[in-house]
């Protein structure tokens, strides 16, 4: 303690309170507490941390950093971090970080795609994302191989997977108002949806893939045809006049229908990514190239006007495949000139069933068989009108017996079929045949023969003047003695009224014998006296 | 010359000096029943303990989201910084440099200064006393203004609640600059300012040649 100075007596002393003393203050703790608490904040903070992942994609538009959100299902598992341009400035990278525990999600075949509001026909989607900006959708693929950088979808998929169906895929030449999202019917109910579309390598067809929600697919045979359903289909052919709709919304936007055949046999439903062909409508969907496409060439020498590819080949009015090719050709040795008729049947539509083979049965055999079996019964191709107001003609199969015999000869590619003149041409050369019969008649020596017997006529008539002149004089000499007042009328008339007393008397003798009969021999009594 | 140099203690809240009881160095004022000491009880320790606490709790403070604003488009969480970063606007530019001063410059400001005030008290140096003392005054004044930050976030998000459209919720930096604030202000009230001039007597009773500016 310093030293005390006199001169303040009167400073009263303190009182004196032990205490405890610490050479380190507790309040230690509290910046120890305080970096164990900041510390365990961090700690968790970095542990609630995710996966990082890389998204490319063409174009970061509504996207933001650190706002961006990716969602599945409505929940939240994942932040847009940044947003750079590739080295090459052709696309975006976005870095996400990603919530705890996604890691199952993050797998090779994980989808993402950019969800902003779309409105394609019947579908509208992200409409949400119009409040709230556009985020990032995830569909979570199956497979079991981690991946960190993807690649983003630009469409978003219509389907989610999880979604019970089957995928289908259709083949048509024309897209016409098929977008992702049109709508799939069966039997004028909306079953399915189309996914994508995508173009043939090749150029020539379009890939369409679609699909149909179960328990719809069941429905789905390799059999079933599909067709463009889009607006109305109106449509002048051999048959007339057809008009095809569907429904007004598909009117309105398209869509695609398929219906199965109607088969006595049951077919199992088709696979997952069973190609079908997209028909332009139902009509051609019911008369479509068939599955196994015959081809025939039918070689006509009459005029083709009004036949067209896709014209209808019928078996006696029923439709068994269709005209693919008309072209023409001319034999420069003949100068023949001829239509090929390229075309495609469909045998089993003649109720044979080729499509079910029992083993061992070669399935070429049998249509060749039947080919022969027909055309040696006379079965001949023909063009005939099918429509008399376009002039559309088609090709008729049907038995012609007193057609010349022809064989088929199965060495050729394609295959020819007998025809016969169609009914235009037959009747042409009916005329012809008349004609030429005509012109074999002599009419020349007809002439003079006639000439002669015209003359001999005259005399003939000459003679009759005569004979009918003397006729007319025994007409008149007949009249005069038939006269009422002739001499030759009042003699008969005397005469009859002699023989009629004659009878009188003759009568009155009669009675008086039948009343005397021995007057005969007594002669007459007295009392006649 | 100081009281403690005379072997006397004034006391803190009325201002008598004492004489300590004889052996005792420590006891309780006479008049206001304070309790005495020649000086704060383990000033240095106690201010480094608040002051490293502080320092501590400023990191996750500056981290940590303090508001999470939960709108139709999302939830948004917003440390201090992007705080002022969104408020940053040309018409919003006044207020972003309210929240900057306020909510970062100066609890970083505060530490820095207390922690020059211990290292030079501690040292014994003798330069800029006055200036040195004024530094104190000035952040223990400006301390409890700190906590304006912390209340405006609270009443926010006290009124904030259209629960469909908006809702605001305090995000956990709120607590870590709570923690700042408090710890600042321990510090500063642990600290006791007669230790500046402590060393600056010393060198007075030795050589008599002290500068009291």
């Amino acid at each position: 303690m310093p030293d005390r100075d006199p001169p303040l007596p009167r400073v009263p002393e303190s009182r004196n309170v032990p205490r405890k003393r610490t050479r380190l203050s507790l309040v230690w703790f509290i910046p120890i507490l305080a970096a164990i608490v900041g510390a365990w904040v961090a700690v968790t903070r970095v542990m609630s941390q995710g996966p990082k992942i890389t998204i490319t994609m063409k174009s970061a538009e509504g996207l933001e950093a650190g706002k961006t959100k990716i969602h599945y299902n409505g929940v939240d598992i994942g932040t847009v971090s940044t947003i750079e341009l590739s080295e090459d400035h052709q696309h975006v990278i976005l870095t996400a970080q990603m919530a705890p525990k996604t890691e199952s999600f993050l797998v090779e075949d994980t989808k993402f795609w950019v969800v902003r509001p779309r409105i394609s026909g019947a579908n509208v989607s992200g409409l949400g994302t119009l409040i709230s900006g556009a985020y990032i959708g995830v569909e979570i693929g199956s497979s079991k191989e981690d991946r960190r950088d993807f690649v983003a979808l630009e469409i978003p998929p219509v389907i989610s997977g999880d979604v019970p169906g089957r995928f289908f895929f259709l083949k048509t030449p024309d897209l016409g108002s098929i977008d992702t999202g049109t709508p799939i019917y069966f039997r004028r109910l909306q079953v399915g949806q189309v996914a994508s579309y995508a173009l043939d390598k090749d150029g020539n067809d379009l890939t369409i893939k679609v699909f149909v929600r179960a328990p719809y697919d069941q429905y789905v045979n390799p059999d079933t045809r599909f067709w463009h359903a889009s607006g109305i289909d109106v449509s002048l052919s051999a048959s007339g006049l057809t008009v095809q709709t569907q429904s007004v919304l598909s009117i309105l936007i398209g869509g695609i229908a398929f219906e199965t055949a109607a088969s006595d046999q049951v077919l199992p439903p088709a696979e997952q990514n069973t190609v079908f062909t997209l028909s332009a409508n139902r009509a051609a969907a019911f008369n479509p190239p068939p599955r196994n496409p015959q081809t025939y060439e039918l070689i006509f020498k009459d005029s083709v006007r009004g036949l067209a590819a896709g014209a209808p080949v019928e078996f006696r009015g029923i439709p068994i495949g269709q005209v693919t090719a008309v072209r023409a050709q001319i034999d420069l040795k003949t100068f023949q000139f001829s239509v090929p008729v390229t075309i495609q049947l469909d045998p089993t539509r003649l109720g044979v069933k080729l499509v079910d083979t029992t083993a061992g049965v070669d399935l070429e055999t049998v249509r060749r068989k039947l080919i022969d079996a027909m055309v040696a019964h006379g079965v001949r191709a023909q063009l005939r009108t099918g429509n008399l107001l376009t002039g559309a003609i088609y090709v008729s199969l049907d038995f012609f017996p007193g057609a010349p015999p022809a064989t088929v000869d199965w060495s050729q590619s394609p295959v020819q079929l007998p025809t016969t003149p169609g009914q235009f041409e037959a009747t042409e050369a009916t005329v012809e045949n008349i004609i030429k019969k005509l012109d074999k008649v002599p009419f020349q020596e007809i002439g003079e023969d006639l000439h002669k017997s015209i003359v001999e006529l005259d005399k003939t008539l000459v003679a009759a003047q005569g004979t009918l002149t003397s006729m007319q004089s025994t007409l008149d000499n007949t009249r005069l003695l038939t006269e009422p007042n002739s001499m030759q009328v009042q003699q008969v008339s005397s005469t009859l009224q002699e023989v009629s007393r004659a009878a009188r008397s003759l009568r009155i003798l009669a009675d008086y014998l039948e009343r005397h009969p021995e007057a005969l021999i007594r002669g007459k009594s007295g009392e006649a006296k | 010359m100081t009281a403690m140099q005379q072997g006397l203690q004034s006391c803190e809240s009325c201002g008598l000096l004492s004489r300590p009881a004889p052996g005792e160095e420590e006891g309780r004022c006479p008049r206001c029943d304070e309790e005495l000491a020649f000086r704060k009880h383990s000033s240095y320790q106690r201010t480094w303990a608040y002051l490293i606490a502080a320092a501590v709790c400023y990191i996750p403070a500056n981290v940590l989201p303090v508001l999470t604003t939960t709108t139709a488009a999302g939830a948004d969480s917003d440390t201090i910084l992007q705080g002022v970063v969104l408020l940053w606007s040309p018409t919003g530019w006044p207020l972003s440099i309210i929240v900057l001063v306020a909510s970062i410059m100066i609890p970083s400001a505060k530490i820095v200064a207390l922690a020059y005030l211990l290292i030079t008290a501690q040292r014994g140096s003798v330069a800029n006393n006055g200036q040195r003392i004024r530094m104190y005054r000035m952040v223990e004044f400006i301390g409890r203004w700190s906590m304006v930050d912390v209340f405006v976030d609270t009443f926010t998000a006290a009124l904030i609640q259209l629960q469909p459209l908006m809702s605001v919720e305090p995000g956990p930096g709120l607590i870590f600059f709570a923690a700042v604030v408090v710890f600042t202000m321990l510090a500063v009230e642990s600290f006791d300012p007669r230790l500046i001039w402590d060393s600056a007597s010393m060198r007075e009773a030795d050589s008599k040649e002290v500068s009291y500016a």
